[in-house]
């Protein structure tokens, strides 16, 4: 980042081409629409160009950046400026192009283990709604620590609590996933 | 430890990021409590279920499009670019240094001409202005002479 501060447009790309994906499947998950979230982290790529200048390395550049990121995920959830597009047979099927391609519905007869494929895809689903239905802060707690691995202290930076709140909302987070999957829990730790 | 303090330590006993007294502290409380162990096992499994959750790929398009927003930024210009040379700052300097130049030469030509005779005079104005018999000094004699012709008409 201070190499971008310098004005070394090289460097910039090189940010964009190691946080891009990380962000988008933030954002993904945070306002639960593909073309949301990359809107939303081309704007925090953008608001990290603009600050270039100004920028003081006082905490580490990912917490910097995902507390740009979160707000403005947060901001666009409580704002609900954006509907879930409706899926159609024809449509993409965006939201659920969990391999990164879009692709249109599947017909049953051309898939050679079609029941093994429905099962797996419900399962993912249910787990993608259960994390959803998570409220903002402590969905956005779970997703900067699970998949991010961000530690406590950058994380409670991030979203502006304390670390000891940090804890509560994240050990009240895994409770509700813990009910809300508790099928698949009991199946997981059966094994 | 109670069941109650287990609350803010469990994620980090199920994710290795206690401390070594922590954890030892930890699992002396799991070994007697049912309840919490029951817990974290559930909780594991919880992780595990989120990893299922693939990740996603930005666009193709995606860098074009920031590249784009960025190349459609206003350039920011620094407090000493105002001291860059424009060629529009550097005619109008010009102009007005030209300008400043000729109003000198055309004020100069009209200042009024002093004779080198008067400039001793000039130096002691002040002496002469306020030296006192000057001012007692009988009337113009073309004066007098016009009031002798007027009354002998």
């Amino acid at each position: 980042m201070l190499d971008v501060k310098a004005g070394d447009e090289q460097s910039f790309a090189l940010l964009l081409h190691r946080y891009r994906s990380p962000l988008v499947n933030f954002l993904y998950r945070m306002v639960r629409n593909r073309e949301q979230a990359e809107d939303l982290a081309q704007e925090v790529f953008l608001r990290v160009y603009r600050a270039r200048e100004d920028y003081i390395p006082s905490a580490k550049f990912t917490t910097w950046l995902f507390r740009i990121a979160t707000n403005l995920a947060l901001n666009s959830v409580r704002d609900n400026r954006y509907q879930r597009m409706e899926i159609s047979l024809d449509a993409p099927v965006t939201t659920d192009a969990e391999d990164g391609d879009e692709k249109t519905m599947d017909v049953a007869e051309k898939h050679p283990n079609i029941e093994q494929h429905l099962i797996e895809e419900a399962r993912r689903r249910m787990i993608r709604q259960a994390i959803e239905k998570l409220p903002e802060k402590q969905r956005a707690a779970v997703l900067l620590h699970k998949y991010q691995e961000l530690d406590y202290g950058e994380i409670s930076k991030i979203l502006e609590c304390s670390e000891s709140a940090l804890k509560s909302l994240l050990f009240r987070a895994y409770e509700t996933l813990r009910v809300e999957l508790a099928p698949l829990v009991a199946q997981q730790a059966r094994q | 430890m109670s069941c109650g303090r287990m609350e803010k330590k469990i994620m980090g006993y199920v994710d290795g990021r206690l401390k070594e007294g922590e954890r030892l502290e930890m699992e002396k409380h799991l070994s007697t409590c049912a309840v919490c162990q029951l817990r974290v096992n559930e909780f594991r499994a919880v992780n595990v279920l989120l990893d299922e959750v693939p990740m996603i790929e930005p666009s193709a398009a995606f860098d074009v499009r920031v590249w784009a927003r960025v190349a459609a930024e206003p350039a920011r210009q620094s407090w000493w670019a105002w001291f860059a040379p424009s060629p529009r700052v550097a005619f109008a300097a010009s102009m007005l240094v030209l300008a400043m130049a000729w109003i000198g030469s055309q004020s100069g030509s009209n200042l009024p001409q002093i004779d080198q005779a008067d400039i001793p005079v000039l130096e002691n104005y002040d002496v002469i202005s306020s030296f006192e018999p000057l001012t007692e000094l009988p009337q113009p004699v073309q004066a007098e002479d016009a009031t002798q012709q007027n009354q002998e008409m």
